[in-house]
């Protein structure tokens, strides 16, 4: 269960880049290449929130197919897994390009929230 | 909107890698490595498949030509760290509690309290696992995969993440085969499907056949060939 080092870790990107501002989506990608389970994610995702300024944010998650680069041939082609036989040649030796990681892209945050108790009546 | 008062949000794009901290650590540690002339192999595979067995083996048998010396991942005990220790081999443990793998913060703080000398071999016995580990760089310069043969021909088929990333293969017990159907051609084939790359070595650790080029492998990796200093950098 590695995806619960991976989302202490996006909570802890997202608290020290932006304080104590409050986080309202994250939005993440997680490359189909890169061993990490979105529904993982998604299940330990609250747990980790809990008591931060993440905690109650709605979690977006995108999965990019990777791309790969056939070292038989030197063609490359989408890869929906980490090994895909080359559709030009067949060969499972290639050099992965893209798909690997896991990327916090972007964050929706809470701008000056007065809160209830400051509204005026 | 907020929900609370009916605010507004703003996006804040941060495109960050989440393993940055962890490769950040990691780049430190094979730069620290590589100042002293330390080569750390990092050593993965399911639990039982024999990786503390080999140890001792190799401990044994390269004599102190290269010094070795051991972190020892595990998420509990320090079984594996005495076993060593009784090897004759400076060897540090750590327990990852509930952590299903080794990451770079962790390997760092023991790689200092280890203080390997110059020309040596790290070993970094990861937590018995084939999944998590597979992920997490360490500042290693090899990685390491074993698979025993009581495990079936299948298993890089099944882990390609972990297979996918050993420059190194070895297929312990295979003095076991007699009594199994592990068949070896399916499994270098199956291994060759997800890692035509990596260079496999059969041997019995028990027994102590095969061990020789491990050995001279592992010689080479830090530079020592035939008792000549060879800089490989």
């Amino acid at each position: 269960m590695h995806e619960l080092s991976i989302v202490q870790e996006v909570v802890a990107a997202i608290t020290e880049r932006l304080g104590d501002s409050r986080i309202a989506v994250v939005r993440l990608e997680i490359g189909r290449l890169s061993g990490v389970v979105a529904d993982a994610v998604r299940f330990c995702f609250d747990l980790v929130a809990e008591g931060t300024t993440v905690e109650g944010a709605r979690l977006e998650i995108t999965e990019p197919a990777g791309r790969a680069r056939c070292r038989a041939c030197a063609g490359e082609h989408e890869a929906e897994w980490l090994v895909v036989p080359c559709p030009a040649c067949g060969s499972v030796d290639a050099e992965v390009l893209s798909g690997k990681d896991v990327r916090i892209k972007s964050v929706e945050v809470v701008s000056a929230c007065a809160g209830p108790a400051d509204v005026p009546p | 909107m907020c929900g609370t008062c009916g605010c507004t949000t703003v996006t804040v794009a941060l495109e960050q890698r989440v393993l940055a901290r962890n490769d950040d650590l990691a780049a430190v540690n094979r730069e620290w490595l590589a100042e002293r002339d330390v080569v750390a192999v990092n050593l993965m595979s399911s639990p039982g498949s024999g990786k503390t067995t080999l140890l001792e083996r190799t401990i044994a048998d390269l004599a102190g030509d290269p010094v070795v010396s051991v972190v020892e991942g595990d998420q509990e005990t320090s079984r594996d760290a005495d076993r060593i220790r009784a090897a004759g081999c400076r060897v540090v443990q750590l327990n990852t509690g509930a952590g299903c793998h080794l990451d770079a913060g962790m390997v760092a703080a023991a790689l200092r309290d280890l203080a390997p000398p110059a020309r040596s071999v790290v070993f970094v016995e990861n937590v018995g696992n084939l999944v998590c580990p597979a992920l997490f760089d360490l500042g290693e310069r090899h990685r390491v995969v074993l698979a025993s043969v009581t495990e079936g021909e299948d298993k890089p088929l099944k882990y390609p993440h972990m297979f996918s990333a050993a420059d190194v293969v070895v297929l312990t017990k295979t003095d076991l085969l007699p009594h199994l159907d592990f068949d070896v051609d399916t499994f270098v084939r199956n291994l060759a499907a997800v890692n035509p790359r990596a260079t496999l070595l059969r041997l019995s650790a028990t027994r102590g056949t095969g061990l020789d080029a491990w050995t001279t492998l592992l010689r080479a990796w830090v530079g020592w060939m035939n008792g000549a200093f060879v800089h490989l950098r």
